[in-house]
């Protein structure tokens, strides 16, 4: 997919920039483009500049500066109404005087379709989202999860090429959430229809995305697709987002090809794998994701460094288990192993020996 | 059946019946609640509901003439209307006037015929005032004093005034009247005036309300997508009129809009209307209006701010992106949403606009007057029973709306803020 994105754009944003201020930029030269078919995840904390820019590829925000196109056709000038963009919004904006028909109903309505064809259309999208029942019903006596399928139905019911959600889960509770993501997925897959998808959540976003584009202080920080993002993460901005994240300021003491040495404060040395260090000597923040730290020599390869660790805590969470280690002076260091049968289990005070394959430890800057 | 059994047999833990156990402890409860709401209760009983009852009471009620003359109110009951008068109801006159004499009410009684038959009350006191002189023949004795006790109307007017509970004050206020013989008629055209005022000051009052709507909608808009500081700001330019004495209010329009105020003299510095051709917008209909919108335009923008504040954008932005324009989306889902505040601030503002007074008395001159200010002038006049009568009449108009907007709308949707 992430190939493909270059040549055939649906969705472009050509150095786009916002400022709603004149001070402050909110997005800083944003370029990214989204080819059809893609379901792409704009994901950050909150004011990080996602949302402008979905509110921009939707019509609602003009970019002050930069280029966003459309199919090749340049939107910048075209008013909302004529972008022909489904959208789902956070708290679903189902009209509340309407019924769930009626609601269905209305962009078909705009787009001056006749009734029968109106009916027929609405039908398969209440049906799409397994709500035909619910037709003549209001907005308000529905639950949240089926709000949610109504403004999901509507937002697909004039078959636009192009679907945005701000946050569409965001108000769910976490097993409706987590239900919807995989429906949301699924009537992607199955319509073939181009999603750009907004969240924090970045479970969210690893589970539903092709790519997912990190967001911070108005930049795309990495856009990959969740895989690489998880498992090679371009700076420490992203590592520290996305997922748990054990975090060791070093100095780099030799550094060759894919292979760093990186001394601790306390003198220990550890493998990674250089990412955007340049030179020895310089200070890097090295990531290791808790459940690839090994504790048993024969999980570790040939010849990897290992530290000194005392269990503080040992956490039971069903499926892993999470040990807190104190690590090279500092506290908080987490390691999770699976619950498997024959695991060995700690005791807090044990002393062990940590290590990690190099590849799974990140030296990315400080 | 097994469960009722079951639950007869339920007691507490020392013995008592569930059932009686849980009454008790709910009266407490109960009695503390009526209690705590008592002040207010009586409040609004003394402040409300005893003076509402009291104004309907005495616009069905006026003893002037019963209680100050029993005799002849008791010989009007043994007689069926349209009986000539006799011997005996003229020495009952006559037996009542040397009471009411004595007992100085002849202006009493004849004011309450009077409302009946107008220009009776002087025959009244001055009967009065000969009452000692009367001798057998009655009848000759007082159509000697005046030559109208022989008039069948007079005496038809007395039999309305001989019960104390009369519908006169009602009938006056439809622009009907008695006859002779027991019947009733519309006065003649010239002096029909309520029925057309009442009309008018509902009519005026919809335009009012009507223009208030036109000129909140946009500022109460205005109010509720403006950043919290300049809409705080703007607030308090929309409530600063409430701030300010209504009469204070009033005068300074007067000083704006006459004849020779600030904007005539504008426009005619400016060129734009002659010196001789000076707009006339005070002291008549229009005067009424400017100013009366003006007074009651927060009524109007409160209630519809409450309930635009409270409309996401997203619904807006939402039809947007469906494909309205934004003409369709105001007019198929900004103003649908905007209803309960469009109902509440148009009943606020249409109530209080029939119900006013002040300003029409000040600027409304002669064809500016409302339903209110009649009020007001029988009230000068003390003749509580009529402007009990008119009060009535508006408020059983005022319910009467109100209704209608509860079958219409419902109101429930109200919404006031």
């Amino acid at each position: 997919m992430a190939a493909a994105a270059q040549s055939d754009a649906f969705v472009a944003f050509e150095h786009v920039q916002k400022s709603y201020d004149g001070v402050s930029l909110v997005v800083k030269d944003l370029n990214l483009t989204i080819s059809k078919g893609e379901f792409l995840t704009m994901l950050g904390p909150s004011g990080s500049g996602k949302t402008t820019c979905l509110m921009m590829l939707a019509g609602f925000e003009t970019a002050t500066h930069g280029e966003i196109t459309l199919d090749g056709r340049p939107i910048n000038q075209v008013p909302p109404h004529k972008r022909g963009i489904g959208m789902v919004f956070q708290n679903y904006a189902l009209f509340p005087h309407m019924t769930v028909g009626e609601n269905l109903s209305f962009p078909l309505e705009v787009r001056g379709m006749g009734k029968s064809q109106r009916d027929e259309k609405i039908k398969r999208a209440l049906d799409m989202v397994q709500m035909g029942a619910f037709a003549n019903r209001r907005p308000a006596q529905l639950s949240g999860g089926q709000q949610q399928r109504i403004a999901l139905a509507r937002a697909l019911v004039f078959d636009p090429q192009l679907v945005l959600m701000d946050e569409p889960l965001g108000a769910l509770d976490k097993q409706l959430r987590e239900h919807m993501q995989f429906e949301i997925k699924h009537l992607h897959e199955s319509l073939g229809i181009t999603v750009v998808y907004v969240t924090h959540d970045q479970g969210e976003a690893l589970t539903m995305s092709d790519r997912i584009a990190v967001f911070n202080d108005g930049r795309i920080q990495q856009l990959a697709p969740p895989a690489d993002l998880y498992e090679r993460p371009d700076n420490s901005f992203v590592a520290g987002f996305i997922g748990e994240n054990n975090k060791l300021l070093g100095t780099i003491e030799d550094l060759s090809g894919d292979r760093a040495l990186v001394r601790l404060p306390t003198g220990e040395l550890i493998d990674a794998t250089p990412v955007n260090v340049r030179e020895k000597g310089q200070k890097t923040l090295v990531s290791i994701r808790p459940e690839r730290v090994e504790f048993k020599p024969s999980m570790m390869p040939e010849g990897a460094h290992t530290l000194d660790a005392v269990v503080t805590e040992v956490i039971y969470m069903g499926d892993i288990l999470r040990a807190v280690l104190r690590v090279a002076g500092q506290d908080g260091f987490v390691m999770k192993m699976r619950n498997t049968q024959g695991q060995t289990r700690l005791a807090p005070g044990e002393a062990i020996k940590v290590g990690w394959h190099p590849q799974d430890a990140r030296a990315l800057d400080p | 059946m097994t469960d009722l059994a079951a639950n007869a047999l339920l007691t507490t833990a020392d013995g008592r019946p569930l059932k009686s156990a849980l009454a008790a402890a709910q009266v407490r409860a109960k009695r503390r609640a009526f209690l705590l709401v008592l002040p207010l209760l009586l409040f609004v009983l003394l402040t409300f509901v005893v003076p509402i009852g009291q104004m309907l009471h005495r616009s069905v009620y006026h003893d002037g003439f019963s209680a100050n003359a029993p005799a002849v109110s008791a010989w009007l009951a043994a007689h069926p209307a349209g009986t000539a008068p006799d011997e005996a109801a003229y020495a009952a006159l006559a037996e009542d006037f040397k009471a009411m004499k004595a007992a100085k009410t002849a202006g009493e009684a004849g004011t309450r015929v009077n409302y009946t038959l107008p220009e009776s009350r002087s025959l009244f006191t001055k009967t009065a005032r000969v009452a000692d002189d009367l001798a057998p023949p009655y009848r000759e004795a007082l159509l000697a004093v005046d030559a109208k006790w022989g008039d069948p109307l007079v005496w038809e007017a007395m039999r309305s005034a001989s019960s104390a509970y009369t519908s006169d004050f009602y009938l006056s206020g439809l622009d009907m009247e008695r006859t002779a013989d027991g019947g009733i008629e519309r006065v003649p055209p010239k002096e029909r005036i309520y029925v057309y005022l009442y009309l008018k000051t509902f009519a005026l009052s919809a335009l009012i309300t009507f223009i208030c709507l036109l000129l909140a909608f946009p500022v109460a808009h205005l109010l509720a997508t403006l950043p919290m500081a300049k809409a705080n700001l703007l607030m308090i330019l929309v409530l600063l009129p409430f701030w300010t004495s209504l009469l204070v209010r009033t005068t300074s329009w007067m000083v704006l809009l006459q004849g020779q105020g600030v904007v005539n003299n504008t426009l005619v510095a400016l060129g734009l209307i002659k010196d001789e051709s000076r707009l006339s917008m005070m002291y008549n209909q229009t005067g009424t209006i400017i100013v009366m919108v003006h007074i009651l335009l927060p009524f109007m923008i409160l209630p519809l701010y409450s309930v635009m504040r409270v409309i996401p954008p997203s619904y807006a932005r939402a039809a947007r992106s469906l494909g309205a324009t934004s003409w369709t989306t105001f007019r198929r889902i900004y103003l649908p949403q905007t209803l309960p505040g469009i109902g509440a601030g148009a009943l606020l503002v249409f109530i209080l606009a029939v119900g006013y007074y002040i300003t029409p008395a000040l600027v409304g001159g002669a064809d500016g007057q409302l339903f209110s200010n009649l009020i007001q002038f029988h009230m000068t006049k003390s003749n509580w029973s009529m402007a009990a009568a008119l009060s009535a009449m508006l408020l059983l108009g005022v319910l009467l709306l109100y209704w209608l907007y509860d079958r219409l709308v419902g109101i429930d949707k109200l919404k006031l803020g």
